[in-house]
């Protein structure tokens, strides 16, 4: 489980994040969801260390985070794994060199022994085969299935996906989500993504926070979202035209 | 301000990047490839621009010497003092500057904007060492090679000049090379190329890490990278030449 507690983050005089608490339960697909500019990229950025929180807590199964030394984050770090919004595959390798990548770094496993890991992973996201493929020659869908290999190769603690199906067609985005979804209950993983689809809040939402200009603005899940009576929460929901006229 | 800023921000991540690598058989592998990408594919340009300039500088030397009390011997003389005292490992440095710094720039820039190096981060990689210590490695080490191949190509390409125009004759070109000649003057143009080559590849690398937003910044941090590490290269130059010859 990661906790956040009253986390503020400011960039200059312009306050990002203000107060926000969460805990993010282990096991389930948590969710941050809200509008473009609302803060939760640089929420999860700072959850992982990318960027500092000017205050709070960030409790990973109750080690603080922010109070660690640059070696004792490298050591959690070691427990995550990270689904960026573009997959953020190494260009200057294939498939199978990227999700050997972190087998490499830190750990002392034979060849053979890495490359069993890749072909498990790879066939977990359902990408037989493509051990070869250079990442140029993937498709959007392949990229982020890739991309969720690498971050599992090292069976972390803590998975943590940036808009995971951004770019891609509902139907693809439907696999993706539900990926991460079977990853994480078999897992036993604490899944955080971030995401604006009601797509995926809907399908895989176990616990859902909305941030509303950096503020932590409603929490709860996915069979109780669409029965909120928060406007601000009902604007983004019924923001599309589909879900507008679902709603009437 | 901003200039003392940007050199702050420059000594910070060269702290980064001067540590203990990781896993030294991942390095050590980043360095042979670096030497490919920064030194094998460098080779042509290099010996191209060598040839040419050693003849372009025999070629004016000959038609400058007009008084019958200077022997011709002095076009070989000239040549190599020019060649192997600035030409060589000033200008090619130079070239390289455009070459591998832009390279290393757009590389490593494009990694930062592609949320590649975010992604080293999170995995608990020393980012800074893991991209640029092993190009740094390879550009000092390699780029020492590149100018002795470029001095020796410039001498060839002089003594070319002369025998194929008929200014000079061969004995009297070799004559001149050996003229005076002190191997003081070879490791000097080499350790002004160790300072060169780290200026290269820490100043690239250095705007390409600190690159932000997207493609236009890539291209943005590569034109910085080159005109930053020209300008340094310059003003070492000077700085080696005053501490080393005087």
């Amino acid at each position: 489980m990661i906790e956040a507690k009253h986390i503020d983050k400011l960039f200059g005089e312009k306050q990002v994040l203000k107060d926000v608490s969460f805990q993010f339960q282990k096991g389930k697909t948590n969710l941050i969801i809200g509008q473009s500019g609302s803060g939760k990229t640089v929420l999860m950025k700072c959850l992982v260390g990318l960027h500092e929180v000017d205050k709070g807590e960030i409790l990973y199964d109750g080690r603080d985070f922010c109070k660690m030394n640059f070696q004792q984050r490298r050591e959690i770090r070691k427990e995550i794994g990270m689904l960026f919004q573009m997959g953020a595959l190494y260009d200057m390798m294939n498939v199978e060199e990227n999700i050997m990548f972190p087998l490499n770094m830190f750990t002392n496993k034979s060849l053979e022994e890495k490359k069993e890991r890749v072909n498990f992973v790879l066939k977990r996201v359902n990408l037989v085969n493509a051990n070869k493929l250079m990442t140029s020659e993937l498709s959007g869908g392949m990229i982020k299935r890739v991309a969720i290999a690498r971050a599992i190769s090292m069976n972390p603690e803590y998975l943590f996906c940036d808009e995971p199906n951004s770019g891609l067609d509902p139907q693809t985005a439907g696999v993706i989500d539900h990926l991460i979804k079977e990853i994480t209950e078999e897992y036993q993983i604490t899944t955080i993504m971030n995401t604006h689809d009601m797509n995926s809040v809907l399908s895989i939402g176990d616990n859902v926070a909305f941030i509303y200009k950096g503020e932590l603005w409603w929490r709860g899940d996915k069979d109780t979202i669409l029965h909120t009576e928060n406007k601000e929460l009902n604007e983004f929901v019924f923001g599309t035209e589909l879900t507008s006229r679902l709603k009437k | 301000m901003k200039i003392l800023h940007t050199t702050g921000r420059y000594v910070l991540l060269m702290r980064r990047v001067f540590a203990r690598p990781q896993k030294m058989k991942i390095f050590s592998s980043q360095v042979f490839t670096e030497f490919e990408s920064i030194g094998l594919d460098s080779i042509g340009i290099v010996a191209f621009i060598s040839v040419f300039m050693g003849a372009v500088v025999a070629i004016q030397t000959a038609y400058n010497i007009s008084s019958p009390l200077i022997p011709m011997s002095m076009v070989g003389f000239t040549t190599r003092q020019s060649m192997i005292l600035e030409f060589c490992p000033t200008v090619i440095s130079l070239i390289l500057a455009g070459k591998v710094g832009s390279r290393i720039a757009s590389e490593i820039g494009t990694m930062r904007v592609t949320e590649q190096i975010d992604a080293l981060e999170i995995m608990g990689v020393n980012s800074a060492n893991f991209l640029i210590l092993p190009k740094l490695t390879a550009a000092v080490l390699i780029n020492p090679v590149l100018i002795t191949l470029s001095m020796w190509m410039s001498i060839l390409g002089g003594w070319g000049a002369m025998v194929l125009s008929n200014l000079v004759t061969t004995p009297e070109f070799i004559t001149g090379l050996r003229v005076d000649f002190q191997i003081f003057s070879v490791f000097y143009a080499l350790i002004k190329t160790f300072f060169f080559a780290f200026i290269i590849a820490s100043v690239s690398g250095f705007f390409g890490y600190e690159t932000q937003g997207g493609a236009l910044q890539v291209g943005q941090a590569s034109t910085k990278a080159v005109v930053f590490s020209s300008i340094l290269i310059i003003v070492f130059n000077l700085i080696l030449t005053k501490l080393l010859l005087t």
